[in-house]
C-alpha cells in the first residue's frame, strides 16, 4: 500500500483545528456567561503579594534570555539542515558523512566559542 | 463528503475526548499518586475513592468569576490560554492510534493524517506553544507573570534544540519522517529504544523540560514566583493552562512509546489471534497501556526529585544535552557505518 | 477548490501582513506577522512542498517570531513612549514605500507567468527528494552556509556580551 504524499493530506489538520478552536470558544464562552462578576478596583490590581503594587511590570529584563534566544535561531536552522541529511542518510553513504562531519564540525566550533566566552553562564 | 472523511472527522472527535478525560484524570492521578507517594490518601471525598473529583474540579472552574486585571491588554490575556490549549490539542493528529479498522470492506486507519513531516509536525506545534505561554504572560502586567514568561519561553526554547537533534539520529535510522512509518517499523518487538538508548533519555528529559514538569518546573515555582506566568489568571482560562499542561504529558508520553517504543505494535500476538480488528483493538489498548505508564513516570519523577535551580537548567540543556545529542549523532552513524547499513 | 483555497490563503496572508503595519500595539503586529507566515507555510503546502512548509513554521513563525517577541517586550514599546514623528518623516516614508510597491508591481508585471502552480513531479517538495538535492548537487553552498553560522555565533556573542562587561 504506497501512500501518496499530497496537500490533501493536510486537510484533516483544518478539521481538528476547527474542531479544537470550536472547542476553546464554547468553553470561553460559557465559562464568562456561567461566572459570577463582582469586581472591584483593588480586586482588579495587578497581584504583588498584597503589598502596593510598584510601577509598571514591564521592566528590561536580562539580555542573557535574548542571547539565549539568539542561540536558539541559530541551532533551530543547523538543525533543520540537518533533517533532510538524516531522512536519507542510508543512501548518501560515506560522501553524506563527511559532509556532515565538516558542518558538525563547525557548528561545534561555534558552539565551543560560545562556551568559551561565557556567554551561556547563568549567575 | 466521503466516508473516510467522515471517519476522520468521528476519530478527530473520539480522540479529543479521550484526550480531555485523560487529562482531567490525570489530575486525579497525580494528587492520588502523590498521596501514595507521601502515605497520605489523596481525594476521596467525591464519588467512591474521589473518583469524581475531577468533575467537581471542572465545575468549579467553570463557576468561578472571570478576573482580568485592570492593567493587562485584555485581548491578549483571553489569547495567551487560548493558544496554550489550541497547540496541545493539536500534536494528537499525527500520532497513530492504532492500525487499521476495516468497516464494512472499507479500511480506516487510525491515525488522523499521516503526513510525510510527521515529527516537523510535531516540533512546529510544540514551537508555537511558546507563544501561549509568553503572551499570557505578558498581558497580565504583573512582574511574577513576566518573570515566569521569560523563565518558561527560554527554557522551552532551549530544550527545543535538543529534541530535535535527539529526533536526528532516531530519523537516520528510520530514514523517515512520516511516525506512521516510524511506528510500523518496529513491529514484532523491535523498539527503537534498543537501538537508540541514549536518544531515548535524551528526549524523555527534554520532553519533561517542554511540559514545565519538576525538575523543571521553575517557570511555576512557588517559592519564587507566586504562579509563575498564571499568577493573574483565575476561572477558565487558569483552567485551559493547567489542562495544557496535562494534556501536553499525555501527548508526550505517547509520542515517546510511538517512536521508542514500538507505539500500537504488540510482539507475538498476532500469531493466537486472527480477527485483524481485533488486533488493532488491542494494539490499540497497548499503546494506551504504555502511554499510562508514562503518564505515571512523569507523576512519579514530580514527586520524587527536587526543582533545578535555573543555571543548573540552563547548564544541563545547553552543555549537557546538546552535546551529548550530538555525541550520539556520532555514534549512530559510525556503528551504522561500520555494520554496513551506509550504501 | 485548491483554487479558493489559494485565493483565501492570499487574502489571509495580505490581511494580516497588512494588520502587521497597522497595528497600534507592537504584540499584535508579532500575532499578525505569525499568521501571515501560517498562510504562508499553507501556500507551500498547496504546492507540495511540505518540508518547507515545516520549515517556515518552526524557522519563522516558531524561532524568529520568539526572538521578535523577546526583543519587543525587552524594548517595552508603549504608545506613551514612542517618540512623535513628524508629518515631513511621514510623508517621505510614505512616498518611500509607495515606490517600493511600483517598482515590484512593475517587475512582476513584466515577469513571465509560471504556468501551472503544481511542478510536472509531484514528489519534488518532499524531504527525501529535497535532501539528495541538497547534498549531491548543491554541497558546497551547504558547507559554506555552515561558516555562515559561524559568523552569525560570533557576532550573537559580541553583541550579548557588551551589555555585562
Amino acid at each position: 500500500m504506497q501512500h501518496q504524499d499530497l496537500p490533501s493530506d493536510y486537510f484533516p489538520m483544518v478539521i481538528q483545528f476547527i474542531v479544537a478552536v470550536g472547542f476553546i470558544a464554547t468553553t470561553m464562552v460559557a465559562t464568562h456567561l456561567l461566572g459570577p462578576k463582582r469586581k472591584s478596583k483593588i480586586k482588579l490590581e495587578s497581584f504583588e503579594c498584597g503589598i502596593e503594587s510598584q510601577g509598571n511590570a514591564r521592566i528590561p529584563f536580562s539580555i542573557k534570555y535574548f542571547l539565549v534566544a539568539i542561540l536558539f535561531v541559530l541551532f533551530d536552522v543547523e538543525v533543520i539542515f540537518m533533517y533532510p541529511w538524516a531522512v536519507n542518510f542510508k543512501e548518501l553513504g560515506t560522501t553524506g558523512i563527511a559532509e556532515m562531519f565538516v558542518f558538525m564540525v563547525l557548528l561545534l566550533t561555534g558552539f565551543y566559542y560560545i562556551i568559551k566566552k561565557g556567554a551561556l553562564k547563568w549567575e | 463528503m466521503s466516508s473516510a472523511l467522515i471517519f476522520t472527522t468521528i476519530l478527530i472527535i473520539v480522540i479529543f475526548t479521550i484526550t480531555l478525560v485523560i487529562a482531567m484524570y490525570s489530575t486525579y492521578g497525580e494528587r492520588k499518586v502523590a498521596a501514595f507517594l507521601q502515605d497520605r490518601i489523596g481525594p476521596n471525598r467525591a464519588g467512591p475513592f474521589g473518583i469524581l473529583q475531577p468533575m467537581a474540579d471542572g465545575v468549579k472552574m467553570f463557576m468561578k468569576e472571570e478576573i482580568i486585571p485592570d492593567m493587562s491588554n485584555k485581548w491578549l490575556f483571553i489569547l495567551g490560554p487560548c493558544i496554550a490549549m489550541t497547540t496541545a490539542l493539536m500534536t494528537s493528529a499525527v500520532i497513530p492510534w492504532g492500525n487499521s479498522l476495516s468497516i464494512g470492506g472499507e479500511s480506516y486507519s487510525l491515525q488522523v493524517t499521516d503526513v510525510n513531516i510527521g515529527i516537523l509536525y510535531i516540533f512546529g506545534v510544540v514551537s508555537i506553544g511558546v507563544y501561549g505561554i509568553m503572551i499570557g504572560g505578558w498581558a497580565s502586567n504583573n512582574k511574577y507573570s513576566l518573570m515566569g514568561a521569560l523563565r518558561a519561553s527560554s527554557q522551552m526554547i532551549s530544550y527545543e534544540v535538543a529534541m530535535g537533534l535527539a529526533i536526528i539520529a532516531l530519523v537516520m535510522m528510520t530514514g523517515t519522517l512520516s511516525v506512521k512509518e516510524i511506528a510500523a517499523q518496529q513491529s514484532g518487538g523491535n523498539w527503537n529504544v534498543i537501538y537508540q538508548p541514549l536518544g531515548f533519555i535524551i528526549f524523555l528529559v527534554c520532553a519533561f523540560a517542554e511540559c514545565n514538569r519538576t525538575p523543571f518546573d521553575l517557570p511555576e515555582c512557588e517559592t519564587e514566583l507566586v504562579g509563575g506566568y498564571h499568577t493573574e489568571y483565575s476561572s477558565m482560562k487558569l483552567g485551559f493552562y493547567l489542562f495544557a499542561e496535562y494534556i501536553n504529558m499525555f501527548i508526550s508520553s505517547a509520542v515517546i512509546s510511538t517512536l521508542y517504543f514500538g507505539g500500537y505494535n504488540m510482539p507475538f500476538i498476532a500469531r493466537f489471534i486472527s480477527d485483524p480488528n481485533l488486533l488493532t483493538l488491542l494494539g490499540t489498548a497497548f499503546l494506551f497501556a504504555k502511554i499510562l505508564f508514562f503518564i505515571f513516570f512523569f507523576m512519579w519523577i514530580r514527586w520524587t526529585i527536587p526543582r533545578f535551580r535555573y543555571d543548573q537548567l540552563m547548564n544541563l540543556g545547553w552543555k549537557g544535552l546538546i552535546p551529548l545529542s550530538i555525541a550520539n549523532i556520532f555514534i549512530t552513524a559510525l556503528i551504522m557505518w561500520l555494520t554496513g547499513k551506509v550504501s | 477548490m485548491t483554487l479558493s483555497i489559494f485565493y483565501f490563503l492570499s487574502f489571509l496572508a495580505i490581511l494580516s501582513a497588512l494588520m502587521v503595519v497597522v497595528s497600534k500595539n507592537p504584540i499584535h503586529s508579532v500575532l499578525y506577522l505569525i499568521i501571515t507566515f501560517f498562510a504562508i507555510a499553507g501556500h507551500y503546502v498547496l504546492l507540495n512542498a511540505q518540508f518547507l512548509a515545516a520549515v517556515h513554521v518552526i524557522v519563522y513563525a516558531g524561532a524568529i517570531m520568539v526572538l521578535f517577541l523577546y526583543v519587543i517586550m525587552m524594548l517595552n514599546l508603549n504608545a506613551e513612549v514612542e517618540p512623535h514623528k513628524s508629518v515631513w518623516l511621514k510623508s517621505a516614508a510614505t512616498v518611500a514605500g509607495g515606490t517600493l510597491m511600483v517598482v515590484l508591481v512593475g517587475a512582476l508585471r513584466t515577469s513571465a507567468s509560471v504556468g501551472s502552480p503544481l511542478p510536472a513531479d509531484a514528489n519534488i517538495g518532499l524531504i527525501k527528494t529535497l535532501g539528495k538535492t541538497l547534498y549531491k548537487d548543491f554541497m558546497l553552498p551547504f558547507e559554506i552556509s555552515s561558516i555562515l553560522f559561524l559568523a552569525a555565533m560570533v557576532g550573537a556573542v559580541m553583541l550579548g556580551k557588551k551589555e555585562t562587561k
